[in-house]
């Protein structure tokens, strides 16, 4: 006999949408109501069997993995910890526990995805809100370097485009959506303004639209072109009632990187001049956003933190995963609730191949084989319970949909820190 | 400052940078990597299923691009970077010249980079990349 279950969490993505419906019958998700295709496919293509860890390929008991995971770690001179956005901040905690007591460096998927917003955060400081504040009262709309139909996929009906509110109770028809990107995408077809920008000009193109809100003279030639299209979207900024600019990747992997990022928070900060306007990152990962709150709660810093001289330093191009790998600095790692073989630049996996690795995962990932030791954990929003951080840093507790026997990320990371005391 | 106008807008694809790129950058692209939905679809299946591998193996080329590359959607190219080299099928893709994509993961990743810029941030978006025809 099936069991429903109602508002349970996906935490696929940094929308952690808390409105799903799963329907279970004998410990296995059948069907799921409400789900994005990406909250979908992680709900129904989860394998709930308990399964043994594995060393060099072979099982073996819980007893002997966290004994191999300890000695591989307390043998190594700069092991690094990567990885904790699709763990609870339960289990992040303990990560910091453990990178604080071997001396390690601890580093979270952050590194590849909004690290550079962070360092922006550091040196300009952020206009925010949450996304109820978005959903209730934002009539402008701008969507710069990020995909919402592909990556975050009921982000426009839920809190933004779409979503009716307090004050926009109209929907799409009381909102102007703006897209600025490279390429044509599905969210830009959705927009009323497309602002197509050559690769890598952002920066340039912030500091115009900063120029041209504050009504600057700008003489062609000197780092600013002023078109139509901008001085619009520049009059629109000023006018709207509240606006908020969501940004992706398209601002933190191009060149200018922070910088990017820190022009768009001035602009935001500016325009409150004239109106509210906030800017927020659309995170990622489920509960990237909590592994940055957790790292900065325990070490005062988000991300990229090296323990190893005693005390948290941090150190952008120097802590961070794919620097350490490329330079060969780590000589073990862990990997908690992370894929870096399929997400990391070649060069920094060739590293990975070489150094005794341990992957904590639900379920097997294209770092599984290269992994010495490989932990099957039970999953957090699954088969467990635990706390994660949408991408308005509001943090929401998960919901368990499966009677599980698998041991927690938090279970083992502790039994790990205990192993590597004696 | 760079020679060449930093904003386009839409309806002013063309222009002389065009005609420069043509003579001196005739095979020189700007590779972004990002998401797709059919990359995250592959994901779910798993990594090594073959709906991942196939929505993470092939490189979109504006038909402008591939016109002038003499390239026909289907076509093995080879892609080179400082970091590494990789063959990859062709799909045209409404992008403007001189930007190609390759959907996030293994194949995309053997053209990037490990230099960050002291950020911890590689260039999955605007790696200079290279293509040629086989």
């Amino acid at each position: 006999m099936s069991t429903t279950m109602e508002n349970v969490i996906c935490k696929f993505c940094g929308c952690l949408c808390d409105d799903i419906i799963v329907e279970v019958e004998d410990n296995r998700i059948l069907k799921t109501k409400r789900a994005c295709s990406n909250g979908r496919g992680m709900f129904l293509d989860y394998d709930p069997s308990f399964q043994k860890p594995l060393i060099d390929g072979k099982q073996v008991e819980w007893d002997e993995a966290v004994s191999v995971c300890a000695d591989i770690l307390n043998k190594a001179d700069s092991p690094l910890i990567y990885g904790l956005s699709s763990t609870s901040t339960e289990a992040q905690r303990k990560a910091v526990e453990l990178a604080d007591l071997l001396g390690a460096v601890i580093d979270s998927t952050s590194s590849v995805c909004h690290f550079p917003t962070v360092l922006a955060f550091q040196r300009t400081g952020e206009v925010t809100c949450t996304l109820g504040e978005v959903k209730n009262r934002a009539d402008l709309l701008i969507f710069w370097g990020c995909n919402p139909m592909v990556s975050h996929i009921r982000h426009f009906t839920r809190y933004s485009a779409k979503a009716k509110g307090t004050l926009t109770p109209g929907g799409r028809k009381d909102r102007t959506i703006v897209v600025v990107d490279v390429r044509e995408t599905p969210s830009s077809k959705t927009a009323d303004m497309f602002l197509q920008i050559d690769s890598g000009t952002d920066y340039e193109v912030l500091t115009t639209l900063r120029a041209l809100v504050q009504e600057k003279e700008l003489e062609p030639g000197a780092g600013h072109i002023v078109s139509e299209e901008l001085k619009e979207l520049a009059r629109m900024m000023k006018t709207c009632n509240y606006g908020v600019v969501f940004f992706g990747m398209g601002l933190t992997m191009t060149s200018g990187r922070s910088y990017n990022v820190s022009e768009l928070f001035t602009l935001a900060a500016e325009l409150n001049r004239f109106n509210r306007f906030s800017v927020m990152p659309m995170r990622g990962h489920g509960n990237v956003a909590g592994a940055d709150n957790v790292l900065t709660w325990l070490s005062g810093y988000p991300s990229a933190v090296s323990f190893a001289r005693g005390f948290p330093q941090i150190g952008p191009g120097e802590f961070t995963s794919v620097d350490m790998l490329a330079r060969h600095e780590a000589d073990a790692a862990l990997i908690i609730a992370s894929d870096p073989m399929a997400h990391f630049p070649h060069g920094a996996v060739e590293h990975l191949r070489h150094i005794p690795f341990i992957l904590m995962a639900p379920m097997t990932n294209c770092s599984t084989k290269t992994a010495k030791v490989f932990l099957p954990t039970a999953c957090c929003g699954i088969d467990v319970p635990g706390t994660a951080y949408r991408m308005d840093n509001v943090p929401l507790r998960l919901r368990a949909v499966l009677a599980s026997e698998k041991p927690t990320d938090e279970e083992i990371l502790s039994r790990i820190i205990k192993e590597v005391i004696k | 400052m760079p020679d060449k106008p930093f904003y386009r807008c839409q309806e002013s694809k063309a222009g002389n940078i065009q005609n420069l790129r043509d003579i001196l950058m005739k095979n020189f692209f700007t590779l972004i990597s990002g998401r797709t939905k059919a990359h995250a679809d592959g994901l779910h299946k798993g990594p090594g299923s073959q709906d991942y591998i196939n929505a993470t193996s092939f490189v979109e080329i504006g038909q402008e691009d591939m016109n002038r590359l003499g390239i026909k959607k289907g076509q093995l190219v080879l892609i080179r970077s400082d970091s590494g080299k990789v063959e990859a099928p062709v799909q045209p893709a409404n992008l403007p010249a001189g930007l190609i994509f390759i959907p996030m993961g293994p194949t995309a990743n053997k053209l990037v980079g490990t230099e960050t810029f002291g950020t911890g941030m590689p260039s999955f978006k605007g790696q200079s990349v290279k293509v040629e025809k086989l």
